[in-house]
């Protein structure tokens, strides 16, 4: 999608009505009750920041389209977050025009710091409706406040609701159906709106005069931290926790992977014999549609861990979950919510760079989808399970050691990388860490499953063109140049082929021979690609995978030097082979840039590793 | 508790639960005002909340809410 095609022309436009609140307000809760699944996800120009729009009905075929923007603090530019709000307020964002008027969400439970936004947002002079939300927590812990008197004081309209339960929401809707009136910006506070000790006198004096009575702290999120936070349990439980998540994403998606995949080979066969044996016949099924199937079979995953994080964002968990890994993470430069991401990558690398996306901040972010690859990923395994099997002789616990050795490898190389990256292209001013820890709450399924169909389409519409057309070109380079009488190339003669024979020589240091060239070519596509790619050019015809891969075996054992086969494993490590893990990064950072350095450090960090890998173990095995 | 030489008592040394009243924060502006804007402002209270898994970061109180800082962070904020 682009950016102009979710611009709003200003001629003849539906209203546009910006959310804005901080972290924890509840807005975007609000947003979705609002709005429903009349939603369009699309990003800021030049930045990652998320851009939500979305129709509200309003009831006599009035709408508006309501706009949700990231939750912050102040107005004051000093986020990538704070820039986006601020210059969509000041009219200043290109292809959006200027909202007409203003939801300010603020928690009714903490009014004494939210209600320090309301100065900045009434001095932009637009019409403004201050929503104090969560008026269930508000009633529960027997807080109070006065709307006339708070709406009197603040010179706007003013609504209590809960936007989790939907109540209070008609006098929101009667505002956004308008016509509305800015506010009458006449007290002192608006002269200096981005001073904070002033805000929050003006905030305190506010909330004085509308009679609030503070709620009383939330019991039940005292009691499950002491547990939570607790300095044994907390971590004990945060560590069950991940590996649950990495258990569901690697093992609990199989079935549907599974079944996505039957369904997609399947149906291609069955494609395939209608089809005349042409070679539009072989694009059609063997590169788009395969290319198709290679995306889909990524959502089992991509939803799994997008209902984990929803979970553990909508309840409160994740601020927990953050505060707890921070420490170790910040030892590489990384931040605590990076925690999730990087033990999702275990599984697989697509799902935990879309899940990210759940660090506000953007070096932070960038340096956690920068090193998530480096992560063991369930791609790398059959790689790994077929040249231990002919490499590693002896017991079974000793060719498990080695597999564990290569966890350990890719940890170690995602650190270290991340240590290089936050003290050189991504230094900050060491974003401190802020982090508020809301009150515990029940996710509810109404979110939740929002969030999923945001996700599915974020992930099948923007990252599933790019790998459609890489799966078409990479089609192409195995097929071409045709044979004479017009059938495809075998693998060794086509363009892959070719590339691979030419690549030789460089591949030679490494041990590496054409064939293993030529399956690194493939393996762009995909690392297990590599698999079927070499018992094609070994010229293994069975349709059996077990004795496929147990000729394959003995194959490898004459062809390659044992210094070679580490060289591959290694290479394996680091290398990023992988089609759609470049097209999520070029997706989630917005250009090119990211995932070509990123592609090319990998291969660099690969051909390094590998060489020294062969020079070593060729020296240990001949000594 | 008592002052060690020159240095002011920070957050950073507030006992489990102890309360503390801030005196100024000595951070670059920006984290200032955010940390003023949730509530850490000069003459204020604030409580030492959980005692956090290894005490970094760790969770103070102030004004109803909880927010957790890195022990670098908590350093800066100066303890009447």
């Amino acid at each position: 999608m682009t950016a102009t095609s979710t611009g709003l022309p200003a001629a003849s436009r539906t209203r546009l009505v910006a959310l804005i609140g901080p972290p924890n307000s509840g807005k975007t809760t609000l947003f979705n009750r609002l709005t429903g699944l009349r939603q369009k996800v699309a990003n800021y120009p030049g930045v990652t920041v998320e851009r939500h729009v979305g129709r509200a009905q309003l009831g006599e075929q009035a709408e508006v389209d309501l706009l949700d923007l990231p939750g912050v603090y102040s107005l004051h530019p000093r986020t990538e977050d704070e820039k986006v709000t601020s210059d969509v307020l000041l009219g200043k964002m290109p292809d959006l025009a200027r909202p007409d008027a203003v939801l300010l969400i603020l928690d009714s439970t903490n009014l004494g710091h939210n209600l320090a936004l309301v100065a900045p947002i009434l001095a932009l002079g637009l019409p403004t409706m201050v929503v104090l939300n969560m008026a269930d927590d508000l009633g529960s812990r027997g807080g109070s406040i006065e709307l006339a008197a708070l709406s009197a004081e603040l010179g706007v309209p003013v609504a209590l609701v809960s936007a989790v339960q939907g109540v209070g929401l008609d006098t929101v809707r009667s505002f956004l159906r308008g016509p509305a009136v800015a506010a009458r910006v006449t007290f002192p506070i608006l002269q200096n709106v981005q001073d904070a000790p002033h805000c929050r006198r003006w905030a305190a004096s506010v909330t004085a005069s509308a009679g609030y009575r503070a709620p009383s702290p939330p019991a039940w999120t005292r009691r499950l931290d002491a547990t939570l936070l607790h300095r044994v349990w907390g971590p004990a439980i945060l560590t069950l926790l991940l590996i649950a998540i990495w258990w569901m994403i690697f093992a609990g998606a199989k079935p549907a992977m599974d079944l996505v995949e039957l369904a997609i080979s399947s149906s291609g066969s069955w494609l395939k014999g209608q089809l005349p044996d042409t070679l539009w016949r072989g694009l059609l099924i063997d590169g788009v549609w395969a290319g198709v199937g290679s995306i889909v079979v990524f959502l089992p995953q991509i939803l799994i861990l997008s209902l984990f994080i929803g979970i553990l964002e909508d309840s409160g968990y994740m601020a927990r979950a953050a505060l707890i890994a921070d420490r170790a993470l910040a030892s590489v430069g990384l931040q605590g919510k990076a925690v999730i991401p990087l033990v999702s990558a275990l599984a697989c690398a697509v799902p935990a760079i879309m899940g990210a996306r759940m660090i506000e901040s953007k070096r932070d972010r960038l340096a956690t989808i920068m090193v998530a690859p480096f992560m063991v990923c369930s791609a790398r395994l059959p790689v790994y399970t077929l040249l231990i099997a002919a490499f590693v002789p002896g017991a079974a616990w000793m060719q498990a050691m080695v597999l564990a050795g290569l966890y350990v490898l890719g940890a170690v190389a995602a650190f270290a990388t991340a240590r290089l990256l936050k003290s050189t292209i991504l230094k900050s001013e060491r974003m401190p860490f802020v982090l508020e820890m809301p009150p515990y709450r029940w996710p509810t399924f109404r979110s939740l499953s929002l969030r999923l169909v945001d996700r599915t389409r974020v992930f099948l519409r923007r990252a599933g063109t790019i790998i459609l057309g890489v799966a078409v070109v990479l089609w192409l380079m195995a097929t071409l140049p045709l044979k004479p009488d017009g059938s495809a190339a075998e693998v060794g003669e086509s363009i892959a082929g070719t590339i691979g024979k030419t690549i030789e020589p460089a591949i030679r240091p490494l041990g590496f021979n054409w064939k293993i060239g030529v399956g690194l070519i493939t393996s762009l596509a995909a690392r297990e690609v590599i698999v079927s790619t070499l018992g094609t050019i070994y010229g293994i015809e069975s349709t059996d995978e077990d004795a496929i891969k147990e000729s394959l075996r003995s194959e490898l054992q004459r062809d390659l030097t044992p210094g070679a086969a580490a060289a591959l494993i290694v290479f394996f490590a680091f290398a990023m082979q992988c089609m759609s893990t470049v097209a999520v990064i070029r997706r989630e950072t917005g250009g090119w840039k990211w995932p070509v350095l990123q592609f090319t450090y990998m291969l660099a960090l690969a051909y390094s590793g590998a060489w020294v890998a062969n020079q070593l173990t060729s020296w240990l095995t001949s000594a | 508790m008592q002052l060690s030489g020159n240095n002011a008592r920070t957050v950073a040394d507030l006992a489990c639960h102890e309360t503390g009243v801030l005196l100024s924060l000595d951070l670059e502006p920006a984290l200032a005002d955010r940390l003023m804007l949730l509530g850490f402002l000069p003459g204020e209270p604030v409580e030492a909340a959980q005692c956090a898994p290894g005490g970094d970061p760790r969770v103070y109180r102030v004004d109803g809410t909880e927010i957790a800082l890195r022990r670098e962070t908590a350093l800066r904020l100066l303890l009447k």
